[in-house]
């Protein structure tokens, strides 16, 4: 019996490190000077640890700048895409107005239109609007979340109708009922609609691809993958950058893990 | 209680969503309906040229390779990471010392971005100096040339993409296993049946509602890969890892055919409604809900 439970953890866990290994192995690489980074046999850790990768990346990019680029774009798509979620959930699922089912149904059909599909007419719509290379431009086309709206419409359907009845004789008006009842009751969804929205956003490529042509409005991710040229890579240098991009996702992580997972798992499961 | 008709208040809230929604969303998708009628290249006024896109996409010889190359893409992607992911959901289904602590760590590719997904692997896969072709060259094989050779560029970029993809999977795969009633496998337990039998008798058949959602799931995304591809070999060597975006992303951007861009777009729009309205009919008969 005991020896039958401890097989079976052991193949999870040897799977497990496997699995985690390339990230072990970026580490490992980004602190190997060029000589040692691609000897044979590899070494698993630096034999002459090395920060000279680290210095060069910051020659080449400009990586606060490129970090702050992210986060700017990032909180305010997620701080939109909230709003404009809260909002709209709240009247689907609160109010009674004409049309309420037609619109809806706008809301969820646009659900399924995939974004490649319209990146063609999205960059026409944004040129003659002179907004390429900018960050309303790019910006834009991501402060709605058709599925962000559907999320918050379900949370908001559960507030009971007693709450709502009883703030409606205290006098309150819709948009009280909204503030103070709504969302304080919706901050679950909230937290998970910002987390899945930060992530869709913090690592766009097509669209900042398309978009964005400057090098200081780039974002982290396009300005990754920008470093690697055809034949003449330094990969122990862009090892070092992605290291440096995926340590503050990585400990967010660390620290966010269950509501990360809990919220990838309601996008899959309703979206 | 009836409540009054509240449509200008309803008006307020929906407004900051709907007009964006309508400007990016709704007039985009119709635009591109449009558009792939046209030729125009953004400096002369769009010409209509009625189906002649269309049919000169049937013979486009780039972008019949681009959809083959796409489904290959998917045959090679879709049954390995299905296989991962289910073989990972199955282990962790049980609790144990460590179980949380793993599916964290199978979780974590799953966060990071496809750009840094594709750097790290082809660093790995470089044929000179890469990890996998210094790790075989220790037991005298001779590596290929992987992201650089046209017969192994395929299998370089679906190798990181199921990586990736894996942790999403076993988590989507784990709720199904979780909403399985722990009673038919008690029950069946009991009634003798070997661990075997009841993964493959019992498990397994309750879980094909789930395996379906992923798989449909898969598909629709995977019709759009592009991100990790461009990365690690921008559809080369030779056009061998050139995907449907990347012909879209090519005759727009690059040589300014909007309208014939515009016509790839409407092609996979026309497969990814398929492949939903498939999901919506076969929904109602393999999966219930709670």
């Amino acid at each position: 019996m005991n020896r039958k439970t401890n097989g079976f953890k052991l193949f999870p866990t040897i799977f497990g490190i496997l699995l985690l290994f390339p990230f072990f192995w970026m580490v490992s690489s980004s602190l190997k000077n060029g000589v040692e980074a691609f000897a044979t046999p590899p070494t698993l850790l630096p034999k002459h640890p090395t920060l000279e990768n680290y210095r060069n990346v910051f020659q080449i990019l400009d990586m606060p700048r490129l970090f702050l680029n992210s986060i700017a774009v990032s909180a305010t798509v997620v701080f939109l895409q909230l709003s404009t979620s809260a909002f709209a959930g709240f009247a689907f699922a609160r109010l009674n107005f004409r049309g309420k089912n037609a619109i809806f149904m706008v809301y969820l059909a646009t659900m399924m239109i995939p974004f490649q599909v319209i990146i063609v007419p999205l960059f026409i719509e944004m040129r003659q609007l002179g907004l390429i290379d900018s960050y309303l431009g790019l910006g834009l086309p991501m402060m709605v979340s058709a599925f962000g709206v559907f999320l918050m419409r379900q949370a908001m359907l559960a507030i009971p109708r007693e709450l709502e009845e009883a703030a409606i004789i205290d006098g309150a008006g819709s948009f009280r009922i909204f503030i103070a009842i709504a969302l304080p009751l919706c901050i679950p969804s909230l937290a998970a609609l910002a987390i899945l929205s930060f992530m869709s956003v913090w690592n766009a490529y097509l669209w900042p691809l398309v978009i964005i042509f400057s090098p200081e409005k780039m974002t982290l991710p396009l300005a990754l993958s920008n470093l690697h040229g055809e034949n003449l890579t330094d990969w122990p240098m862009v090892m070092a950058a992605t290291t440096l991009a995926v340590i503050p996702i990585a400990i967010v992580y660390l620290v966010l893990q269950r509501q990360i997972t809990q919220s990838f798992l309601t996008a899959g499961l309703k979206g | 209680m009836i409540r009054p008709k509240q449509g200008r208040t309803a008006l307020l809230f929906i407004a900051p969503s709907f007009i964006p929604l309508l400007m990016f969303f709704v007039i985009p998708m119709i635009s591109a309906g449009v558009i792939s009628f046209t030729e125009w290249d953004l400096l002369t006024p769009p010409r209509w040229v009625g189906l002649a896109n269309f049919q000169e996409l049937i013979h486009d010889q780039d972008f019949l390779l681009s959809l083959r190359n796409t489904l290959l893409f998917i045959l090679g992607y879709l049954p390995l990471v299905l296989i991962l992911g289910l073989s990972a959901a199955l282990a962790l289904d049980r609790k144990f010392r460590g179980s949380n602590a793993l599916r964290a760590a199978y979780f974590l590719p799953v966060i990071t971005s496809w750009v840094i997904v594709a750097l790290l692997w082809k660093w790995i896969l470089n044929p000179n100096g890469g990890l996998v072709n210094s790790l075989l060259a220790q037991i005298g094989i001779q590596g290929p040339g992987w992201w650089t050779s046209k017969s192994w560029s395929m299998a370089s970029v679906i190798i990181p993409s199921a990586w990736k993809d894996m942790g999403y999977v076993m988590l989507l795969l784990l709720a199904g296993l979780q909403s399985i009633p722990p009673e038919y496998k008690e029950a069946a337990a009991i009634d003798g049946a070997s661990k075997r039998q009841i993964l493959l008798k019992i498990t397994l058949p309750l879980l094909t509602p789930a395996l379906f959602f992923v798989l449909v799931i898969s598909l629709i995304n995977n019709f759009q890969v592009f991100d990790q591809i461009w990365v690690m070999t921008q559809g080369g060597p030779e056009g061998s890892t050139s995907v449907v975006v990347q012909q879209i992303v090519k005759n727009s951007f690059d040589y300014g055919h909007m309208g014939y861009a515009s016509a790839m777009s409407m092609v996979l729009f026309v497969i990814i409604m398929l492949i939903t309205g498939i999901q919506l009919r076969l929904q109602k008969r393999w999966v219930n809900y709670e």
